[in-house]
């Protein structure tokens, strides 16, 4: 590969951007009717459930179960606090250990 | 979700709080970049293309699946068009963004759209206070700081994290995803169903294959957003102003 690959970088840049820009110009000033804000505001919900799984069955692929005991620790820890930095480091931590244990 | 108007600190407190936010993101992002980093070197790509990648395009699969298409001999134009497919997704998440961040000056969306990426859009759809220009910058910037390192650092040190550590911070993004989720999953069996479709339609439809990559989550977005629409009670919600 000689030839400079930052034209399309940029290209790549261009049409990852205006996708993401889009919306904040369009939607900004408008009125959003009823139906469609209830669908805006579901958004986050649906999309979280999809980010998740199935990528979480191959975060470790050596070891898939090292992966879900963290997010078994995610979960369990969520139920009784809340909080973001523990159960997102303990889950790092308890797949780290299955993974040293395994290994 | 929550549309809050709780009080806001001192800037600096404010900014605080945004780095704070960002950290499981720059843990997450971190080695993964490093992965990136050394695939990009691999694929004898200079410094400064790596680390443009990353500091321009900043979309994590995407930039992957580039090198890969780059590696089979595909066109600027065919990596392009997929790179377009496969971060669409990013359409959905600032549609719903733009609802918290109503009426900014043109310039501030210039800024700030650069840097939705899945889990900034994930962190700010739950943060309960409402999101001001100078959060939801800081929060972007603690993203993008650990990609654009992390690259960096895996392009000039190459494999310098222990494997066990790599795949194991790999799991941070998905704890994180979930640790925001949790206190929605605890109060409303509404969002424990969505969520639970939107993960099974996914498994479903990457396991059919009918899409291309980064398509099976904007259906999912689509189908489970109106599901919860519909199944959410309508309460007159002003949205302007």
């Amino acid at each position: 590969m000689n030839d400079t690959l930052i034209p399309l970088i940029l290209g790549m840049a261009a049409v990852t951007y205006i996708p993401r820009l889009l919306p904040f110009l369009l939607l900004n000033r408008l009125r959003i009717p009823h139906k469609v804000n209830a669908f805006l505001k579901a958004i986050p919900v649906a999309a979280i459930g999809a980010l998740i799984v199935p990528g979480v069955l191959t975060a470790t692929p050596d070891m898939p179960a090292a992966a879900l005991a963290g997010m078994g620790f995610t979960l369990i820890y969520g139920m009784f606090r809340g909080g973001i930095i523990v159960p997102v480091l303990g889950a790092v931590g308890i797949s780290w250990l299955m993974l040293a244990l395994a290994g | 979700m929550t549309t809050g108007s709780e009080t806001h600190g001192s800037p600096p407190m404010e900014i605080r709080g945004a780095v704070q936010a960002g950290i499981p993101i720059f843990i997450g992002y971190f080695p993964a970049a490093v992965a990136f980093g050394i695939l990009a070197k691999g694929c004898s790509t200079s410094l400064l293309e790596a680390f443009m990648f990353s500091a321009v395009v900043f979309a994590g699969a995407s930039q992957f699946i580039a090198l890969n298409l780059l590696m089979t001999g595909m066109g600027p134009g065919g990596i392009i068009l997929t790179t377009l497919l496969v971060n669409f997704r990013h359409f959905l998440m600032s549609a719903y963004l733009s609802t918290r961040l109503r009426n900014l000056a043109r310039k501030t969306y210039f800024l700030l759209a650069f840097g939705v990426t899945d889990e900034v859009f994930s962190v700010l759809s739950f943060h309960k206070k409402a999101l001001t220009p100078r959060f939801v910058f800081f929060l972007e910037l603690s993203a993008w700081s650990g990609w654009v390192s992390g690259t960096v650092c895996g392009y000039v040190l190459g494999g310098f994290l222990p494997d066990i550590l790599t795949q194991s911070m790999g799991v941070a993004l998905y704890a994180l995803l979930l640790a925001i989720l949790m206190p929605a999953l605890k109060t409303s069996r509404v969002t424990v169903f969505l969520a639970v479709l939107s993960a099974v339609l996914n498994t479903l439809l990457i396991w059919l294959d009918l899409f291309p990559a980064g398509w099976t989550i904007i259906v999912c977005i689509l189908v489970v957003a109106f599901a919860g629409a519909m199944l959410t009670p309508g309460k007159k919600e002003v949205t302007c102003e």
